[in-house]
C-alpha cells in the first residue's frame, strides 16, 4: 500500500466554523425528514424488505464479479462503446489522456462523480491544460472555491449562500445578491457556454447493468443528460463495484437510491446510456477502475462496504458528521461510509484514526439502505489498528498496546480490580469538589476539558456484603 | 425466581444507590436477587477499542463467573448487557465450547427494563413520580438490544408522571466509550446538543438508564449549571413504592 499522509480528524475537528457545522445540520435534518416521510408512505415493513432485497443483489454482484464484468464489457462492446480496464488512478488518467489528446480536447465538462474526486482526475486534466468544469451547482460551487465535497450528494452543503454569493462576485466577475435563484441563473449561464463548447464530457456512474452494459446516472439537475449528449466524446469512469446483474436490480437500487438521498420517490432525471447511440456523442467510453476494490472485496469482514450506493443518509444520521461536516473526515468519502471506505481504500496507517471517529450509536448501520454492517466493520478495522491482521500490521504505538494489556490483567482479576477502584476512589477523593470531581488527571482529563465527573457515591460490594452478613445473623434491616 | 446481578464497571463504581434500588425493586416483586462476587469488567472496553484479543479473554473469565450461578442475568445497561447477549456468541467459532456457553449465557441474559416488561410481564411497580420526565433512549439499549419501548411502558405506569418529548431522543449523547476521550471535542459538542434538547423539553428529570450516557449527561448538565436532574430509570421505579 503506498505511502499516503496521516489523516488528523481531531485537529480538523478543531478548525470547523460554527456556521459550516449549522449549515451541515440544517441540510441533513431536511433530508432525513422528508426520507422518513416517504419510508412512512412506503411502509416500514415493505422497506425493511427492500432494504434486505438491495442488500442481497449488491452482495451477490460483488461475489460474481468477475462475471458480470465480463458481461457488461461484452455488451458495451457490441453497443459500440470501448472499454478500458484500471487498476489506479494514474492508469485512468493516461488513459482519459490519451483520448482527450486524440481528439484535441481542450475543455471538459463533467458530471458530479465521487469516484473521479477519489482518482483526484481533475487536477491530472488541468496540470495538462485542459479546463475542466464541474457541472452539478453544488460541485460547480466548490470548485470554484478550491475546495473538496463536504457530503457526497449535496456537495456545498456546508456553504451558506451569502459566501456562494461572495464567490460568484469574486470568481465570476459579477453583481448578484445572495438570492439562490439568482444565483442559479449565473451558473446556468456560465455552464450553457461550457456544454456547447466542450470537447468531452466525464461522468462517474451509479450503477452499471451487466445484462445489457447500461450505464445508469442518476441527477437532479439535468447536467448529467448535458454531458453525456453535447460533446463529441464520453467517458465514463466507474468503480468496478457499481455493477448490478439487471434491470430489475436497479429498479430496487433507484427505489432505495432516490428515498435515502433526499426523500424523493425517484431522482429527477434516471440516464440510461448504452454504449454509442444516435445522435449522441460519437465516442463512449466506459473505464472500469478497481483502485483497491478488489483488495476490499477479499476481505470477507469488510467487503459489504463495497455495497454503498453512495447515498449520504449515513452521513445525514450521523452524531458525529453533524457535528463536524464532511472536511474533517479529510478525505473524499466522509461520514461513517467514510470511516470505513478511507481505511480500507488508503490503509489504517494513514487513516486509522477515522475508525474512532465513531460512539458505535449504530444509527448508520440502522439506516444504510443496503444494509451495511457499518459498526461492525469499524470494530474489524479498529482491530486492524491495534492488533494488525492479515491485511495490515499495527499502526498503534506500542505503548498504548501495553497500557491496554496492563488493564485488561486488572480488569479482570477480582482481587486487582477492587484494589484499582479503591484507589482510584482514593486518589479522586482529593479532586473532589461535592458532588463534582472537575479536573482528572490524563488522558481522563479529556473527559474533565468538557464536562465534570459525577464523584463516586457508596459501595455496592459493602452494602451486599453488610447486609448478606445481616440476614445471615438475622439482623433486621 | 432468581436472578444474577450483572453491575457492571460503570455501575458499581460510580451508580451504587441506583444498583441498591436495583435490588429493592426486584425483591419487592418477588425475586431473588444474587450477586456473583467475581464479576469484573464484561470485556466490551477493550473489544470495542480494538483490542479483540483482550476483549475475548475477559469475556471467557466473564462466562466463567456466570456460567455455574443459576437463573436470569440482568444488568442495568443495555449496552454490556448487548455485549454479553449479542457479542460473546459472535465472538467465538461456532462448534466450540465458548460459543455453546455464550449461546446459553445470552438466553439468560437481560437487560433490566426489558426483564421487567418482557419477561416478569410487570409494568406497574406502584412507583409514584409527581413530575416532568424526559426519556433518552440510549443507542445500545434501543438500536442495539432493540428495547425500544419498554423504557416508556414502565415510565408510563407510574403514578402521576408527567412524560415531556425529548427532542432527537433517539440520538447519541456522545459518550461512545473510548470515543470521548480520543476526541473529546466532538464527544463535547455531540453532548452539548442532546443537553440543549434535555433543557428545551421542560423536563425536572431525565431519564438515562446506562451508565455511561448518565454519566456524561449528568456531568453536561452539571456544566450548564441546569437544575435538571438526570436519573437511571431505576432511581425512579424505586420512588414512592411499597419498597
Amino acid at each position: 500500500m503506498e505511502k499516503t499522509a496521516k489523516i488528523d480528524f481531531r485537529g480538523n475537528t478543531r478548525s470547523m466554523s460554527p456556521a459550516m457545522v449549522a449549515a451541515t445540520q440544517k441540510s441533513a435534518r431536511t433530508a432525513l425528514v422528508k426520507r422518513a416521510e416517504v419510508v412512512r408512505e412506503f411502509g416500514e415493513e415493505s422497506w425493511q424488505k427492500l432494504r434486505r432485497a438491495g442488500h442481497d443483489l449488491r452482495m451477490h454482484a460483488m461475489m460474481n464479479l468477475d462475471r458480470y464484468l465480463a458481461m457488461a464489457e461484452e455488451k458495451v462492446v457490441a453497443a459500440g462503446g470501448q472499454v478500458h480496464w484500471a487498476r489506479d488512478a494514474e492508469e485512468v488518467h493516461s488513459i482519459v489522456l490519451d483520448i482527450a489528446s486524440r481528439h484535441g480536447v481542450r475543455n471538459i465538462v463533467k458530471v458530479k462523480s465521487m469516484v473521479t474526486e477519489e482518482i483526484e482526475l481533475n487536477h491530472a486534466l488541468q496540470n495538462r491544460g485542459i479546463s475542466v468544469y464541474e457541472t452539478d451547482l453544488g460541485e460547480f460551487i466548490v470548485q470554484m472555491a478550491g475546495q473538496r465535497p463536504s457530503h457526497i450528494t449535496a456537495p456545498a452543503l456546508h456553504m451558506t449562500k451569502e459566501e456562494i454569493a461572495d464567490l460568484f462576485r469574486e470568481k465570476l466577475k459579477v453583481e448578484t445578491t445572495p438570492d439562490p435563484g439568482m444565483l442559479t441563473e449565473i451558473a446556468r449561464k456560465v455552464l450553457r457556454e461550457e456544454f456547447l463548447s466542450a470537447g468531452m464530457g466525464i461522468s462517474g456512474g451509479n450503477f452499471l447493468i451487466a445484462e445489457t452494459g447500461t450505464l445508469v446516472l442518476v441527477t437532479n439537475e439535468g447536467n448529467g443528460r448535458m454531458c453525456t449528449s453535447l460533446p463529441p466524446v464520453h467517458i465514463a469512469i466507474v468503480g468496478i463495484e457499481k455493477i448490478l446483474p439487471d434491470w430489475e436490480s436497479a429498479a430496487v437500487m433507484l427505489k432505495l437510491l432516490a428515498r435515502s438521498v433526499s426523500g424523493s420517490k425517484i431522482t429527477a432525471y434516471n440516464t440510461f446510456i448504452t454504449g454509442v447511440r444516435e445522435g449522441g456523442p460519437k465516442e463512449f467510453h466506459l473505464v472500469l477502475l478497481d483502485n483497491g476494490r478488489s483488495r476490499i472485496l477479499a476481505d470477507e469482514k469488510a467487503r459489504e462496504a463495497l455495497a454503498c450506493i453512495r447515498c449520504g443518509a449515513c452521513m445525514n444520521i450521523c452524531p458525529v458528521y453533524n457535528q463536524v461536516g464532511g472536511h474533517a473526515y479529510g478525505a473524499v468519502y466522509p461520514g461513517p461510509i467514510g470511516s470505513i471506505l478511507t481505511p480500507l481504500l488508503l490503509g489504517t496507517g494513514a487513516a486509522g484514526g477515522l475508525t474512532f471517529a465513531s460512539t458505535l450509536c449504530g444509527a448508520c448501520s440502522e439506516i444504510c439502505p443496503v444494509m451495511i454492517p457499518i459498526t461492525e466493520i469499524l470494530l474489524h478495522l479498529r482491530r486492524r489498528c491495534v492488533e494488525g491482521d492479515d491485511v495490515e500490521s499495527p499502526s498503534v504505538s506500542g505503548k498504548i498496546r501495553t497500557a491496554a494489556r496492563a488493564g485488561r490483567y486488572v480488569m479482570e482479576s477480582p482481587l486487582l480490580y477492587r484494589v484499582a477502584a479503591r484507589l482510584g476512589n482514593v486518589l479522586l477523593e482529593n479532586r473532589r469538589d461535592g458532588d463534582w470531581i472537575k479536573s482528572m488527571p490524563a488522558p481522563l482529563d479529556r473527559w474533565t476539558m468538557s464536562r465534570p465527573f459525577p464523584a463516586p457515591e457508596g459501595d455496592f460490594r459493602a452494602w451486599w456484603k453488610s447486609r448478606k452478613k445481616k440476614k445471615e445473623t438475622g439482623v433486621n434491616e | 425466581m432468581k436472578v444474577q446481578l450483572f453491575v457492571t464497571c460503570l455501575g458499581e463504581n460510580f451508580l451504587s444507590p441506583m444498583l441498591q434500588r436495583m435490588v429493592g425493586i426486584l425483591e419487592r416483586i418477588g425475586v431473588t436477587c444474587e450477586f456473583p462476587e467475581k464479576q469484573t469488567c464484561c470485556g466490551q472496553p477493550f473489544y470495542n477499542s480494538g483490542f479483540q484479543k483482550e476483549g475475548r479473554e475477559m469475556a471467557i473469565r466473564w462466562m466463567k463467573v456466570f456460567a455455574p450461578a443459576e437463573g436470569y442475568i440482568v444488568a442495568p445497561s443495555g449496552s454490556c448487557l448487548e455485549f454479553v447477549k449479542h457479542r460473546y456468541p459472535a465472538m467465538f467459532p461456532e462448534g466450540s465450547d465458548e460459543h455453546r456457553e455464550a449461546v446459553k449465557i445470552a438466553g439468560r441474559a437481560f437487560e433490566f427494563s426489558q426483564f421487567l416488561v418482557n419477561v416478569l410481564k410487570v409494568t406497574d411497580l406502584g412507583a409514584s413520580f409527581p413530575h416532568r420526565v424526559a426519556c433518552h433512549s440510549p443507542c445500545h439499549l434501543t438500536r442495539g438490544l432493540g428495547v425500544r419501548w419498554e423504557q416508556e411502558i414502565l415510565l408510563r405506569g407510574i403514578r402521576g408522571l408527567d412524560l415531556v418529548p425529548l427532542n432527537e431522543a433517539e440520538t447519541c449523547c456522545g459518550f461512545g466509550g473510548i470515543f470521548s476521550v480520543v476526541y473529546p471535542e466532538v464527544s463535547m459538542a455531540i453532548m452539548d446538543a442532546k443537553v440543549r434538547n434535555i433543557m428545551a423539553s421542560d423536563a425536572e428529570y431525565v431519564v438515562v438508564s446506562e451508565p455511561g450516557c448518565l454519566i456524561n449527561i449528568r456531568g453536561g448538565l452539571q456544566k450548564m449549571n441546569s437544575n435538571i436532574q438526570a436519573v437511571h430509570l431505576i432511581d425512579i421505579l424505586a420512588m414512592g413504592g411499597a419498597a
